[in-house]
């Protein structure tokens, strides 16, 4: 493999991804701007984060100056080994943040040294999967923390809230995560959801389902009505735009689930900033790109 | 509505929550390194009468050797909660810029010293960072490293609304209020 390829495959990844958010984004942005009262501060709030995602657009600069988390999903063919991408993608990285698509993210916990090149421990953060066919697929995510901070984790049964172990339960988990949220975590917001599973797995899949369109149908009936209400409910709290007040509260809920222990039941809810920034593309073993997996 | 400096006790009363206000003047960046140095009594190299304060850990670049704002979104408040209030009447400052909005210290410091607080768009980075038209000064900078540094910043219609006001209204308040009872009223 010419890693050489990769490696300015994986930059422009890193670029696209910092600087343009997808299309469904974009879709549910300008939908929630057309829904909010003329004149309102949630109409405000929304048309300069519209404003703000052309412009990021145009001059090729970071969305918003947090560039997050860097989270990366790869699925390995056979030529190409785990090594090798890891030190691939971390070139791209450190290139990146030289020129200015990511900002120095990466701070040592124990010294609180920033390493100056988003490198560190668990920084990339990764997750491998074998590829089925002969593409390897390359997903990306950038999440800010001020919109982790406000993700959270409930332990069923929950009194404080009346949650049990049922999806109505669950319903009542993810509006109190939209309540305790309000603005704070830069709204509106997209919900990420995993019922079940460890307190460990439950966050990864909850994260890992945001990579679904905005638009999309859950295959899982009962999900995909709950989606349905949550969104619906959520919107009618009066939240809105950045906390201002408004019709857009959420622009996305997306529930998947996990088995679970008998003694265990978890909710996991990431939550998900407006400045929803993900991308990724599959690529042939020659490097060239054959598809990118969101339109812009 | 157009807020242009000096930033008067007069004019900064006369605003109301949910004001939406461009500002243009000068305005200071400071952030946590500063807040707690302040508070912890040293002295601030700039006057801050009157002055607006950012919670802004922006990007910025020397260009022909001229400093260029990248990037200038708001960083989250609340981490100044402790000291805003009490700096604000020390100093004089009359306003702050930030996310997310502040506490019932900060608020009542507003009343009783007459400052409020502007709610900036959380994530608008380039936007932001546009309406910076100059760049002065730096401060602070070898002590505390580019983001935490005081900044110099001139703006020209910088856009906020204001989410908490000399009277003792707090948006955030409001809407965390309206929308529990909503909530309450969906769970049935």
């Amino acid at each position: 493999m010419e890693t050489k390829i990769l490696q300015a495959n994986l930059l422009e990844l890193i670029r696209r991804t910092s600087a343009e958010l997808p299309g469904d984004v974009k879709q549910a942005i300008a939908k929630g701007l057309r829904k909010e009262k003329k004149d309102s501060s949630g109409q405000y709030a929304l048309q300069v984060i519209s404003d703000n995602i052309g412009m990021a657009k145009v001059n090729s600069l970071p969305i918003c100056q947090d560039t997050g988390t860097i989270i990366c999903y790869a699925e390995l063919p056979s030529w190409c080994d785990e090594k090798t991408f890891r030190k691939t993608y971390e070139r791209a990285v450190v290139k990146a943040t030289k020129v200015g698509y990511l900002r120095q993210n990466s701070v040592d916990s124990i010294t609180g040294v920033n390493s100056g090149n988003n490198l560190g421990p668990g920084n990339p953060a990764y997750h491998f999967h074998p590829a089925k066919g002969k593409s390897l697929t390359v997903k990306m995510m950038l999440k800010g923390g001020g919109s982790e901070n406000m993700s959270a984790q409930y332990s069923l049964p929950d009194n404080r809230i009346g949650a049990g172990r049922d999806l109505e339960g669950v319903r009542r988990c993810l509006l109190d995560a939209v309540v305790n949220a309000q603005g704070k975590g830069c709204g509106p917001g997209i919900l990420g959801v995993c019922v079940g599973g460890d307190r460990g797995s439950g966050y990864v899949a909850a994260k890992e389902t945001l990579f679904r369109l905005l638009d999309d149908k859950n295959d899982d009936k009962r999900l995909a009505k709950l989606e349905r209400q949550i969104m619906k409910e959520a919107n009618s709290l009066g939240i809105g735009p950045m906390g201002f007040g408004g019709e857009t509260t959420l622009l996305g809920v997306k529930i998947t689930h996990r088995n679970r222990v008998p003694a265990s039941f978890f909710v996991s809810v990431a939550y998900m900033c407006w400045a929803f920034r993900r991308n990724g593309f599959q690529m042939g073993e020659g490097g060239k790109i054959s598809r990118w997996l969101y339109e812009s | 509505m157009l807020l242009e400096a000096p930033f008067t006790e007069e004019k900064i009363r006369a605003l109301k929550v949910g004001d939406k206000v461009e500002i243009t003047g000068l305005i200071y960046t400071g952030r946590d390194a500063v807040h707690k140095y302040l508070h912890d009594g040293g002295k601030p190299p700039v006057d801050l009468k009157d002055s607006i304060i950012y919670h802004c850990g922006p990007v910025v670049v020397k260009e022909k050797g001229k400093w260029v704002v990248k990037a200038a979104g708001p960083t989250t408040s609340i981490r100044e909660e402790p000291y805003q209030g009490p700096l604000m009447e020390q100093y004089g400052i009359r306003a702050v810029i930030g996310k997310g909005g502040m506490g019932p210290k900060t608020l009542k410091y507003c009343q009783k010293v007459g400052a409020v607080y502007f709610h900036a768009v959380g994530g608008a980075a380039q936007v932001l960072a546009e309406r910076v038209v100059d760049v002065p000064n730096v401060h602070l900078a070898e002590k505390f490293g580019s983001p935490e540094a005081i900044w110099e910043f001139q703006v020209e219609r910088f856009p906020v609304v204001v989410t908490m006001d000399s009277h003792g209204n707090s948006l955030h308040d409001q809407v965390l209020a309206a929308s529990s009872d909503r909530l309450k009223d969906i769970l049935g």
